[in-house]
């Protein structure tokens, strides 16, 4: 029993300082605060897949009661040691990309065309900004033919990820 | 078509049945949020990647800036404590004599290029005097390709400038209503090719078009010598259109480290001491800092709670041969001179006089500091006690001991206080071109850089203020975009060095300020391979070699590692818990980096969260240098202190040949072991010696000696990667 509870002690801690590190990668001032802006890109980099809805409650939790545009370490520890512990927005496996990519793709022609594709990640879901299309394009775009084949895209990036 | 294939599950189903109606259902706005989710993640964990790699850069060369000063704090502590013994101490006594005793028509005749033949066979640039835009173009254009100019020219270049730089203020004062707009270029630290990429998008230096350039013009680049033959053609063209700030390396005591004085000594064999030597009196008098209509400051790295731009014009500023030790007191000139081989004419330099007093601190000890200690401890890297304690002893020496024959000279009140306001005056100078900004209010020595401070809103504030400014200008940090504000935008950094940890490290970046004062910010960034890279790519190219970088220092300090790592595995089993692994690496490499973020791209694999740390230095790849020595731990002091190492053989190097014989390499170790505090061997370092070749009659080779023992990662010659190669 006191194994058992040392070794969850353990844990915890562990993941405390992964939290902490992350945390002060950002934290510019040295004082333990964030500007809230860069909480998805933490929440994030821990490895949580959260959407921007569930990034918004994330960040309402651990925000002050008078939003000041920055979160405090003490406040966003407690809320993220429970989204790491309970396994919240858990990964988007290969598969299910592949699959999301081949749902776009209703001709089943392999690859998607760029205006396809743009109208999809600009107009659907959670739309990305300008910004964020020319950068997946840049990384996803065959330029020549002027299309993206999705399954190559797929495995690259996953090969990245694991890099 | 889609249907009947093996994988049964919801998405796919709905796909088969719609055919080739558009999607605007549910699913499509499914499927694009899982790629939208997914994709987000993707480039969330791109930029913590890159903000560790920038860590991981910017935390290895602050520390070694800090080693450079601690190992200069160590040579003057040497100096201050005279043992007739110590033999070590001639070694290196000649970098605490000032020679700006030197009267003119001494130098001119030491720099005399008239004897200098140009060979027929030289196919460089030529320069007539005095200088035309036709032949600063052509220099120019000369550099673009390749060429080298000759060192009869350099030196008189190099001695037409330092007549200009003589006359000039310690503070430059510009108007923008002699020409319409100001050019203003952060440090360039060598890379020819952002030069030539700023002349190009912004134009040449002009009567039309003025230059600020704001120091750092050399080291760590290949081509700093270029650079300064250009800035100083130009300015010489143009005096009252261009305008050039110094910088911290503008220093000969920065340069043997950093790179610059190895640069010139190649490229110049038979001429570069000379040339170095004029540098250094050029150095000297470069101008403090450029103000703009009286409302922008522009100064190399900062300002500090006390800086005051009145003295700082007032300074007799060529006195500061290196920012990093105070001049000689004036009132010391000793009567009697002496000539070296060198025929400089210096002074007799008596032994523990007061004028050889230990540069104090280049970190003042302020009763904030102690507040901002804990603030300080992720930047911060080893503790300053020690030294701390020698310099307040030294500082309590030089207040009371006068030698003897400068006793009768003046009264010690007297003395103290004009070495008060020496130390004041250094002080401003320090400050100027070594401080940083920071986020909180208050001012704070900087200990991360070794010198100057941390300033604060409040400071700037207050200082531009006092000086009725608007704005302050400096360089002096890497920035990504090239460029940053801070301080409610009161103060701009600027940096105009591209790609300068990696390939596609970060932007350059220029200014342009006309009348009204408001800075327009041009970014750029050298070689289109870099530029047509994603961000991906970008990342990962920068990222891999700055893990290499640390690898390499891992390896450096593998026997410190793995006793830490024994103490963690008292049963011998050969594993540690990743926990434990990453107190080690905080512990040992003093490097304030995220180690659990940066964990899983330096531990490949793992069992059960346990490390095989035997196997995981194999892993690291790192090529020793097939040297067979008996003494390791001498060879990783090499590794771990290679730098340092290399300074000191520079500076013994007296005659700038690139050669020493084998008892100075001996005294080099000596001295090299003295400042660790570490024993080592007469037969280690014999052992060390046989293991070269002795090339020229018993002497080494410096820049062998030191290829010889460089780490070398074993994947950098992996060439397997898609990526491209920049043209150098």
């Amino acid at each position: 029993m006191a194994d058992d509870k040392a070794n969850a002690e353990a844990i915890l801690s562990e993941v405390h300082k992964k939290i902490s590190d992350a945390f002060d990668l950002f934290d510019h001032e040295f004082n333990k605060t964030v500007d809230v802006r860069e909480i998805g890109t933490i929440i994030r980099s821990l490895g949580c897949f959260p959407s921007e809805v569930e990034l918004h409650d994330v960040i309402s939790e651990a925000e002050d009661e008078e939003p000041m545009g920055y979160i405090r370490f003490e406040r966003f520890l407690p809320v993220m040691t429970r989204v790491l512990m309970e396994r919240k927005f858990r990964p988007i496996t290969e598969d299910l990309l592949l699959q999301a990519f081949e749902v776009l793709d209703q001709q089943n022609k392999g690859y998607l065309e760029a205006e396809e594709l743009t109208k999809y990640m600009t107009l659907e879901g959670e739309p990305f900004t300008q910004e964020e299309m020319e950068e997946m394009l840049s990384a996803a775009l065959d330029p020549e033919k002027n299309v993206i084949a999705y399954k190559d895209f797929v495995s690259m990036m996953v090969i990245d990820d694991a890099q | 078509m889609g249907c009947g294939n093996t994988k049964p599950n919801q998405l796919q189903l709905k796909k088969c049945e719609r055919g080739n109606i558009a999607l605007h259902s549910s699913t499509a706005m499914r499927s694009a949020l899982l790629i939208q989710r997914w994709y987000r993640q993707y480039v969330a964990r791109l930029e913590m990647r890159r903000r560790c790699t920038w860590n991981i850069f910017q935390s290895i060369e602050y520390a070694g800036e800090q080693d450079q000063i601690k190992l200069y704090n160590f040579f003057a502590y040497l100096m201050d404590h005279f043992t007739p013994a110590s033999s070590e101490r001639n070694l290196i006594s000649h970098i605490f004599r000032d020679n700006d005793l030197l009267r003119d028509i001494e130098w001119e005749r030491y720099f005399n290029y008239k004897n200098i033949e140009i060979p027929d066979d030289y196919c460089g640039p030529h320069l007539t005097f005095p200088l035309t835009t036709c032949i600063v173009t052509e220099l120019v254009e000369a550099f673009r390709n390749k060429q080298q100019l000759h060192s009869r020219y350099v030196l008189q270049l190099l001695g037409e400038t330092w007549k200009l730089l003589r006359l000039l203020p310690n503070i430059n004062h510009v108007s923008t209503c002699h020409s319409k707009e100001i050019t203003i270029c952060g440090d360039l630290h060598g890379h020819l090719e952002d030069l030539l990429l700023i002349f190009y998008k912004n134009g040449l230096p002009s009567m039309e078009t003025s230059y600020v350039f704001n120091g750092d013009y050399v080291d760590r680049g290949k081509n700093s010598i270029e650079i300064l033959l250009i800035l100083f053609a130009f300015l010489l063209l143009y005096p009252n259109d261009v305008y050039l700030n110094r910088g911290n390396h503008e220093d000969h005591m920065v340069n043997l480290r950093y790179g610059f004085t190895k640069e010139v000594l190649g490229k110049y064999r038979l001429h570069g001491k000379k040339i170095l030597k004029l540098l250094q009196k050029i150095f000297s008098w470069l101008p403090l800092a450029t103000v703009i209509d009286q409302k922008v400051l522009i100064v190399h790295g900062g300002i500090s709670d006390t800086t005051d731009l009145s003295i700082i014009a007032k300074m007799d500023r060529h006195r500061y041969l290196s920012s990093l030790k105070p001049p000689k007191h004036r009132r010391f000139l000793a009567k009697s001179k002496v000539c070296d081989d060198d025929s400089d004419v210096e002074d007799a330099g008596a032994v523990g006089s007061v004028e050889r007093r230990r540069v104090f601190s280049l970190t003042y000890s302020s009763p904030s500091a102690s507040l901002h200690r804990s603030m300080q401890q992720r930047r911060s890297l080893q503790s300053y006690s020690g030294v701390e304690e020698e310099l307040q002893e030294q500082r309590r020496q030089a207040g009371l001991s006068v030698s003897v024959e400068h006793q009768s000279v003046c009264s010690e009140t007297e003395l103290t206080q004009a070495v008060e306001a020496d130390a004041e005056e250094w002080k401003q100078l320090v400050d100027l071109l070594w401080s940083d900004p920071m986020s909180l209010d208050g001012c704070v020595p900087n200990e991360v850089r070794g010198g100057g401070c941390y300033w604060g809103p409040d400071v700037t504030e207050d200082v531009l203020n006092r000086h009725h400014l608007n704005l302050l200008i400096r360089s002096h940090e890497c920035k990504q975009e090239g460029y940053e504000f801070c301080h409610s935008r009161r103060v701009l950094t600027i940096f105009s060095a591209s790609n300068y940890y990696e390939e596609g490290s970060n932007r350059g970046a220029y200014i342009r300020l006309g009348p009204d004062l408001i800075p327009h910010v041009i970014q750029y960034q050298a070689t289109r391979t870099t530029r047509d890279l994603t961000l991906r790519q970008s990342v990962g190219r920068t990222e891999r070699s700055a893990l290499r970088a640390l690898r390499e220092q891992f390896f450096a300090h593998k026997s410190d590692l793995m006793s830490v790592f024994q103490q963690y595995d008292p049963d011998n089993t050969g594993l540690i818990s990743l926990k434990d692994w990453a107190v080690a690496m905080e512990t040992v490499l003093h490097l304030a980096l995220p180690w659990r973020v940066l964990r899983s791209q330096l531990v490949n694999s793992t069992q059960d969260g346990m490390l095989d740390y035997h196997s995981w230095f194999r892993e690291l790849d790192i090529t020793e240098p097939n040297k067979e020595l008996a003494h390791t731990n001498v060879l990783e002091t090499l590794y771990k202190h290679h730098s340092n190492l290399e300074t000191i053989f520079r500076i013994i190097d007296t005659d700038n040949s690139g050669l020493i014989s084998f008892e100075e390499f001996r005294q080099t170790w000596k001295l090299l072991s003295s400042h660790l505090k570490m024993e080592i061997s007469d037969e280690a370092i014999v052992d060390l010696a046989h293991s070269i070749d002795f090339n020229h009659d018993g002497s080494i080779d410096i820049n062998e000696f030191m290829e010889a023992f460089r780490l070398v990662d074993s994947t950098h010659h992996d060439m397997g990667n898609s990526m491209i190669e920049a043209p150098s």
